[in-house]
């Protein structure tokens, strides 16, 4: 009876099953080839698996990880897409979304796919996403038409800064493309969420990509979805031809460094007869830049998700007695700034999942450099997070507000005890868009108890923390790096320079000796 | 007989083309709308950052009433058009002009297809971004003076915003219908729906921040109905 009862139940849901199974594949098979209806339901299983967490399952970009992040992941009912090579307001092609999902976006969450997924998975998920809006349906985009780059020299760079100011660019990007133009705190994208204009001097960070043909199209086809409009019309328009556009591009490209930069785990302190006397030094131009990556402080309730200091360039040099860093990061805002108060409105809006309320009000801008504190024989170093109670971290605490260096120790995140101290001198300025900072100490403190001795030849932990005010940063919500060091040259003895010129003359001298006697032997 | 064949091809020939070209004739729709009690005070604008622009004007005009009478309020047809109607698309354009770091007008309608002109009488860059949800969006930059982009729509849409991300404070309301029987009123508050067919419609009166009236007019053969519309601060 019980069998029975089991068989029936077991043979109803295999006729339902078989049912829903027709169900779902007669919609199907009634409009495609059952190939397509194959390749729809593996690009379903790829979005579904790696997209959705983010995108959400119907592609409205609400996925559960999506309030954390700005900007957020894209809503694909819209179908509005930056990165595109046709005219704004147009559809991507399937090559557009496909080279989205191949190399991702930088300066987002926005991974590359290429090395996780096949590319007939790639192909598949990009059929699907565009199933999740109507927009596409019967749609067959045609990229724009794009010439070929003209050769780049100082003269086309220069006529594209020019037509640089003449489109007005700064305007959002700023005097030196810093991003810190004066609508910057105004800026949203379509879903009114917060929205940085693009940083032009870190091009590893465009969405798009920095070829100068990237740079070109974007300035062509706009990318929809954010403040930054397209140019075509301009060019159509005869306001500028399309040579300068190029030539704009150019400018744009040769803001940023040839190759994206590498971080380097020793930042080499080089040995000179006088320090700098501020962070416009001119002495400094000559000293090695050292690239520092910012990330979010994620791991520490209150956490932070939208950092907006992303790197920090070190340089440092000494002269025996002292050492001097200087610390260059690009802030759009010298916080506060009442310009900004509307950013920070919208930075509350965005970010409510949080561990605590985005601050009502603007901080200052904040520079934290840690090293351990009991240095020396002992390897470990502390914990990255501003140290713990077993080993704790020599603290410089620089703030915007009152211009304040604050020499002292920590135990952990956002913990500060003044000491010691006094014997750290700094000099910071702001300039369109870039905090300058130098910190000069002597290489030995007076108290090597409260702070960390900077021995000659040795090398010395160094970590860092950013935050924005404006941005509605704190003193633990801000941005993180690992740890580096700091290694003091050894001064160069003078033998380093006189010992291979006396070989050098020893060597000629013999040399020279040989060959006289040669020639007298065979004269004589 | 043969005359007869020949006109009734020409009377079916007729009909056809009526059936495509706009109701040349008809009767309208006008009227005023008036504002009653004290306007809301406009938001302050502040345009010290730009130049150009400074100074011109310094408040947002959301709602303007001149001697009673409010301007940029939307009148349509909201129904009673025969299902299926089609009609011709006004040739001539519908002008959205940049000055002074403001739109003007700031509430515009154009019907399917009809082409909306974007003008900038400002020596300074705007970017001109429409952000619809049934519509294709654009966002296209115009950074001198003089410049006319235009563009249409595909798509019968309410109230899709128009907005410069150089000047925040820069909006404008945009609507797409699938017939031309819409009207915006003037500073005068007065409005004209002309060529409508006669019947019975629902007359819909629409202000950006002050909400919607409706009324039922019969329009006649030949004539006019009138529609005239009041609204108040403490409408929406």
């Amino acid at each position: 009876m019980v069998r029975g009862a089991w068989c029936a139940v077991r043979g109803g849901l295999r006729i339902t099953r078989a049912l829903l199974v027709l169900a779902l594949l007669v919609p199907l098979t009634a409009h495609r080839s059952p190939l397509a209806a194959q390749g729809a339901s593996e690009g379903k299983a790829v979005y579904d698996q790696w997209c959705s967490g983010c995108h959400g399952t119907t592609g409205a970009g609400n996925g559960y990880a999506a309030t954390r992040m700005l900007p957020r992941p894209r809503d694909f009912t819209r179908a509005v897409f930056q990165i595109r090579t046709t005219a704004s307001g147009e559809l991507p092609t399937d090559a557009d979304l496909r080279r989205v999902v191949d190399e991702g976006m930088p300066g987002t969450a926005m991974p590359a796919w290429k090395s996780r997924l096949t590319a007939r998975e790639r192909d598949a998920v990009v059929g699907y996403l565009k199933t999740l809006s109507t927009f596409f349906q019967g749609q067959n985009p045609t990229p724009i038409t794009i010439g070929k780059a003209p050769r780049s020299t100082p003269e086309t760079i220069r006529d594209g800064r020019a037509t640089f100011e003449k489109l007005e660019c700064f305007k959002c990007h700023g005097e030196l493309g810093r991003g810190d133009g004066k609508s910057a705190p105004t800026l949203k994208d379509d879903w009114d969420q917060p929205l940085k204009p693009a940083d032009l001097t870190e091009g590893w960070n465009f969405n798009g990509g920095y070829t100068v043909e990237q740079i070109y199209t974007r300035l062509r086809t706009g990318l929809d979805g954010t403040p930054m409009p397209s140019f075509s019309e301009a060019v159509d328009s005869k306001i500028i031809t399309d040579e300068q556009l190029w030539h704009v591009a150019q400018y744009i490209r040769s803001l940023s460094p040839e190759r994206p930069p590498e971080p380097r785990d020793v930042m080499r302190a080089a040995q000179v007869a006088t320090l700098p006397g501020g962070p416009d030094d001119s002495a400094w131009a000559g000293v090695e830049r050292y690239y520092v990556p910012m990330v979010g402080q994620v791991i520490q309730k209150p956490r932070w998700f939208a950092p907006a200091v992303n790197t920090i360039w070190v340089q440092a040099v000494h002269d025996g007695k002292s050492l001097a860093l200087r610390l260059t990061w690009h802030d759009r805002s010298k916080s506060p700034d009442p310009a900004w108060d509307e950013w920070l409105g919208r930075m509350q809006q965005a970010m409510t999942e949080g561990d605590a309320p985005v601050s009502a009000t603007q901080g200052p801008d904040r520079l934290y450099l840690q090293f351990p504190l009991h240095a020396g024989g002992d390897a470990e170093r502390p914990y990255f997070l501003g140290g713990s109670s077993r080993r704790p971290v020599y603290l410089w605490r620089w703030s915007s507000e009152g211009d304040d260096l604050e020499e002292g120790t920590g135990t952990g995140l956002g913990s500060f005890k003044a000491g010691a101290g006094g014997e750290a001198a700094h000099v910071a300025r702001y300039d369109r868009g870039e905090w300058q900072l130098q910190i000069t100490r002597p290489l030995v403190p007076h108290d090597t108890t409260a702070a960390t001795p900077f021995p000659v030849g040795e090398t010395i932990p160094i970590a860092f923390f950013a935050a924005d005010g404006s941005n509605g940063e704190t003193e633990t919500q801000g941005a993180v790096s690992a740890w580096y060091a700091i290694y003091p040259d050894v001064p160069t003895a003078p033998g380093v320079y006189v010992t291979p010129i006396i070989a050098l003359l020893l060597t000629a001298g013999v040399g020279l000796g040989i060959v006289r006697r040669a020639q007298k032997h065979r004269n004589g | 007989m043969k005359h007869l064949m020949l006109s009734a091809i020409v009377v079916s020939l007729a009909a056809f083309g009526s059936r495509a070209a706009p109701v040349a004739q008809g009767g309208s729709v006008t009227g005023t709308v008036k504002f009653t009690g004290t306007p809301p005070a406009n938001p302050k604008v502040d345009m010290s950052e730009e130049a150009a622009c400074k100074g011109k004007y310094t408040s947002d005009p959301v709602v303007m009433v001149t001697n009673g009478s409010l301007a940029n309020v939307l009148i349509y047809v909201k129904s009673g058009l025969p299902a299926g109607g089609k009609y011709a698309v006004p040739s001539a354009p519908v002008t959205i002009d940049q000055e002074g770091c403001l739109y003007h007008p700031r509430t515009l309608a154009v019907m399917v297809g009809q082409q909306l002109a974007i003008h900038n009488s400002d020596a300074v860059l705007h970017n001109i971004k429409v952000v619809p949800k049934k519509n294709r969006g654009f966002n296209i930059s115009q950074p001198t003076k003089g410049m006319t982009t235009s563009k249409t729509f595909t798509t019968e849409e309410m109230d899709i915003p128009v907005q410069c991300n150089v000047h925040s404070w820069m909006h404008a309301n945009l609507n797409v219908f699938s017939h031309p029987f819409f009207a915006v009123s003037g500073a005068d508050g007065s409005f004209s729906i002309k060529g409508l067919p006669p019947g019975k419609y629902e007359i819909e009166a629409w202000h950006e921040k002050l909400g919607t009236k409706t009324m039922t007019v019969t329009v006649p053969a030949t004539g006019s109905a009138t529609a005239n519309f009041s609204f108040s601060a403490a409408a929406r």
